[in-house]
């Protein structure tokens, strides 16, 4: 089966720090795959690259067999990866069905339409997506006065609107409750196998990581250091190296 | 041709020196307060006008009596600032920063006609300064000897400026407050105190580069606007909070000002913001700047959902309507061409709106757009004997096309780096009809545009312009609420977000800008044939604040609030000009004021307190946030 995304060799240096480093990998459909890493290891300017937010100095990025390297973030988008930020980016003064439909909107082509209110667009299929995260008794309320929980799940909604085939994650969790996190990530991952999404997040939160990825790369200094499965990683000298052997079972930053 | 260009470059640098004193004093009291001081050009005048007065009573000959009067002069505004400081602007510090604009600018209009009562409206020609009244031969060219005195003045104050910002204590602060004021306010600095001083430093800053212009310069009472555009352009330039970007604007501007006498008398002005255009499209953040820290929604209050009317707005909307429809059979006259002018501001507010609230992009120059729509008009009448009707569709295109053109640069940048760019485009079209006098008659304007005869009787007219402004204005409430206003919003609300859902958050702002343009052309085509001239003056910045008072009174958040915001600005302002002679220091008390109580602007705050009538009242409570167990 050919992966949904191959990266091969991708590199970024900011001055002389190499932040990423030749690293490959890949991630195939359904699957959730955990980047992880300590404070600073490259972990969010490798996301960057993967979306456009930031052009790459080196390698590759291959994306439903075709290369994607170079291409804007909306580019990107508009191919079929969907992407949620480390702090939520949602529209504040449009309420949380709005959210949903201008995605919709987007995706099917109508941004550039002058007549028609857009309240009335694609209302059925944004809240069957709301329903999905749980949002839907909310769908009324402005995105601004949101609990960020709320907040993180309608970006979830938002970030599968184009139907994507990969969904990018920086730190879905960042910021919530420790309940909420574990149930977050329980979501995105019987979403994405029920929808045959590709899922790669990063993540600080161990339980999280644990719990919900079916493979885990580990990035330190911008180098892949280890992948594979849970227990693999876990055991892996390396890794317990960069971790100091904490934070593996702790849940803690 | 060397001797010409050195007493050029001397000139330049003169120049300079009191441009480089406002722009820094602008430049500090805007890092530190995050307040756009757009009255920096009236303690500018004042400091000038105070200078001339007291150095008159000092004994202009005696050089205690000059310097004395000089400095006492920008001490006595020095004053001013920090009470206006303390009793304004202390108070609006947490408004939008629109709304502190709007606050300065009333204090503008207040300086305007104290100044006007003080002084009356004559020039004042000031003494030559003692000790420098001969001239002194260079390289075969004479030159002032009180010129040569400015050129170095300028570094002084720079070197000054440095030892006060680097090596005392306040220096220090206020370089901490320009790049982190929470954080300042965290470490235990008495805020208040710092904010205070340095408005008063900035503004006697101002005050002193006015007073030195004394011996160069009549002191006249628009000093203030002239004055206050190329400060803009200088703190834009070098970078906002920059000091040293500051003095190196200035003298670029200095400079280009003196050559381009020279070589393009005809546009020197466009040169300048030409200059300033190119540097912002290079450097975004001017020469000396860095890329602000925190969005430009940073703070203020967060927007509001954006809801269509409700059936009662609808209702009250359609009873306007039918006022507006049947008034000629009730009032007067005259009262035609009040309606008649409202109509077309009203249109006017509501493209400013349409950039501004859904957009988020300030403009501080729309009425370039209302101004060519009129000269395309104007134009189109006298060059291409075009008929009215032609005429008017034909106007807004050339405003269309600047947008176009304008736009483009402009919504490259954002915040109040934009509102200065669309400054600067304004005044390149004021200059342009201003100086391109073989085109557009100059300051004489062009006359006899009048309507087709069959539209000439001021009842015919009064509908056809409130049937098209009515229709433009529909329009564009239609598309605010379409799937492109939502775009225009969302990339607004987060560009991020807008961009990581496919929107093209720069083309997206392009069209609205054009249509804003667009829709401010239609305006401008209707005012010219309802006056049956044009001017110059229709482009220049305080029409563009005109609009700004209108959108920012009504509301930006509401799609209505700017028809209202109109309406009731051009009546306060109608009613003011009959009432009394001193009726822009009345209208400017009154947007100080309006800006204190409302700093929501009157829709907004109307509704605001429909809402809160509405949670008053005992409301389901909301359901907490299920748990995600499902």
């Amino acid at each position: 089966m050919t992966p949904v995304l191959e990266v091969r060799n991708l590199g970024k240096s900011f001055g002389g720090v190499r932040a990423v480093d030749d690293v490959s990998f890949s991630v195939e459909a359904g699957k959730l795959l955990a980047l992880i890493g300590p404070n600073g290891a490259g972990k969010t300017t490798c996301f960057n690259m993967l979306n456009g937010q930031l052009p790459s100095d080196r390698g590759e990025v291959i994306f439903d067999g075709r290369t994607i390297t170079g291409l804007k973030p909306r580019e990107v988008w508009r191919l079929g990866v969907g992407r949620t930020f480390q702090i939520t980016a949602t529209f504040a003064s449009m309420s949380v069905r709005e959210n949903v439909q201008m995605a919709l909107i987007s995706h099917a082509g109508e941004t550039w339409t002058l007549f028609g209110r857009a309240k009335d667009r694609h209302v059925a299929e944004a809240d069957a997506l709301l329903k999905q995260v749980g949002m839907l008794d909310q769908a009324e309320r402005a995105c601004g006065v949101l609990a960020y929980g709320d907040l993180k799940r309608v970006e979830l909604a938002v970030a599968i609107a184009n139907k994507p085939k990969l969904l990018l994650m920086d730190e879905p969790t960042a910021g919530m409750a420790p309940r909420e996190r574990i149930a977050l990530m329980a979501l995105t991952a019987e979403i994405a196998r029920e929808r045959g999404i590709a899922v790669l997040f990063t993540e600080h939160d161990m339980d999280v990581v644990f719990a919900h990825s079916d493979a885990i790369l580990v990035l330190d200094r911008g180098k892949l250091i280890a992948k594979g499965r849970a227990e693999e990683v876990r055991n892996d000298p390396a890794v317990r190296a960069v971790y100091l052997g904490s934070g593996a079972t702790s849940g803690g930053h | 041709m060397i001797d010409l260009i050195f007493a050029q470059t001397l000139n330049g640098l003169a120049s300079a020196s009191s441009l480089f004193l406002v722009a820094c004093g602008l430049s500090i009291i805007f890092g530190v307060t995050r307040i756009v001081n757009f009255a920096h050009g009236s303690f500018y005048m004042l400091g000038a006008y105070l200078a001339f007065t007291l150095v008159t009573r000092f004994g202009p000959a005696d050089v205690f009596g000059f310097w004395g009067g000089v400095l006492v002069a920008a001490l006595i505004v020095a004053a001013l600032g920090a009470i206006v400081e303390i009793v304004i602007l202390r108070r609006i510090y947490q408004a939008p920063e629109l709304f502190q604009l709007l606050a300065t600018f009333g204090l503008v209009l207040m300086v305007q006609d104290i100044a006007l009562g003080i002084w009356g409206p004559e020039d004042k020609l000031g003494p030559r300064a003692p000790g420098f009244k001969s001239f002194v031969v260079l390289m075969g060219s004479r030159f002032p000897t009180y010129e040569l005195f400015l050129i170095v003045v300028g570094p002084i104050m720079l070197g000054l400026l440095w030892f006060l910002f680097q090596k005392t204590r306040w220096g220090t602060l206020v370089r901490a407050a320009t790049q982190d004021r929470e954080m300042v306010g965290a470490l235990g600095v008495n805020q208040r105190l710092l904010f205070t001083s340095v408005f008063a430093f900035g503004a006697g800053l101002a005050a002193l580069g006015g007073a030195l212009q004394l011996p160069r310069e009549a002191v006249n009472l628009h000093m203030d606007l002239s004055m206050i555009s190329e400060a803009f352009v200088v703190v834009v330039v070098g970078g906002l909070g920059s000091v040293t970007g500051a003095y190196l604007a200035a003298v670029l501007i200095g400079i280009i000002h003196a050559f381009g006498i020279l070589v393009f008398p005809k546009i020197t002005l466009v040169l300048v913001f030409l200059v300033m255009a190119v540097v912002l499209v290079i450097k975004p953040y001017g020469l000396m700047g860095e890329r602000p820290v925190g969005s430009a929604h940073a703070h203020g209050p967060v927007e509001p959902l954006l809801l269509p009317a409700s059936f009662n707005i609808k209702l009250i909307g359609l009873a306007a309507l039918a006022v507006l429809l049947l008034a000629p059979f009730v009032v007067a006259d005259h009262w035609l061409l009040t309606l008649t002018e409202l109509s077309i501001f009203a249109l006017f507010a509501a493209s400013l709106h349409f950039m501004m609230g859904p957009g988020g992009m300030a403009s501080f120059g729309h009425a370039a757009y209302f101004g060519l729509g009129a000269y395309g008009a104007a134009l189109a009448v006298k060059w291409l004997g075009m008929p009215m009707l032609p005429a008017l569709a034909f106007a807004p295109f050339l405003a269309g096309i600047a947008g176009f053109v304008f736009g483009w640069f402009c919504v490259r940048l954002s915040g109040v780096y934009l509102a200065m760019l669309t400054l600067a485009f304004a005044q390149i079209a004021w200059a342009t009809a201003f100086q391109w006098v073989d085109v557009t008659g100059g300051d004489n304007g062009i006359l006899g545009i009048w309507p087709a005869p069959w539209a000439s009787s001021k009842l015919v007219y009064y509908y056809l312009a409130l049937a098209i402004c009515v229709a433009a204005i529909l329009a564009l409430r239609v598309v605010i609420f379409a799937p492109f206003g939502y775009a225009l919003r969302a990339g607004r609300d987060s560009p991020l977000r807008a961009e990581a859902i496919g929107l093209p958050v720069m083309r997206i702002q392009w069209i609205a800008f054009i249509i804003a343009a667009f829709a401010a052309g239609i305006a401008g085509a209707l005012f010219a044939f309802f006056k049956g001239s044009v001017f110059p003056t229709y482009m220049a910045i305080p029409r563009s604040v005109d609009g700004l008072l209108m959108v920012l009174l009504g509301g930006v958040q509401t799609v209505s609030g700017p028809i209202v915001g109109a309406f009731a600005f051009m009546g306060l302002q109608e009613q003011l000009v009959k009432a009394t002679m001193y009726w822009r220091f009345v209208l400017g008390a009154s947007i100080v004021l309006l800006v204190i109580l409302f700093p929501r602007g009157l829709v907004g705050t109307a509704l605001a307190f429909a809402e809160r009538r509405r949670e008053a009242e005992p409301a389901p409570p909301v359901t907490a946030a299920p748990e995600l167990a499902r």
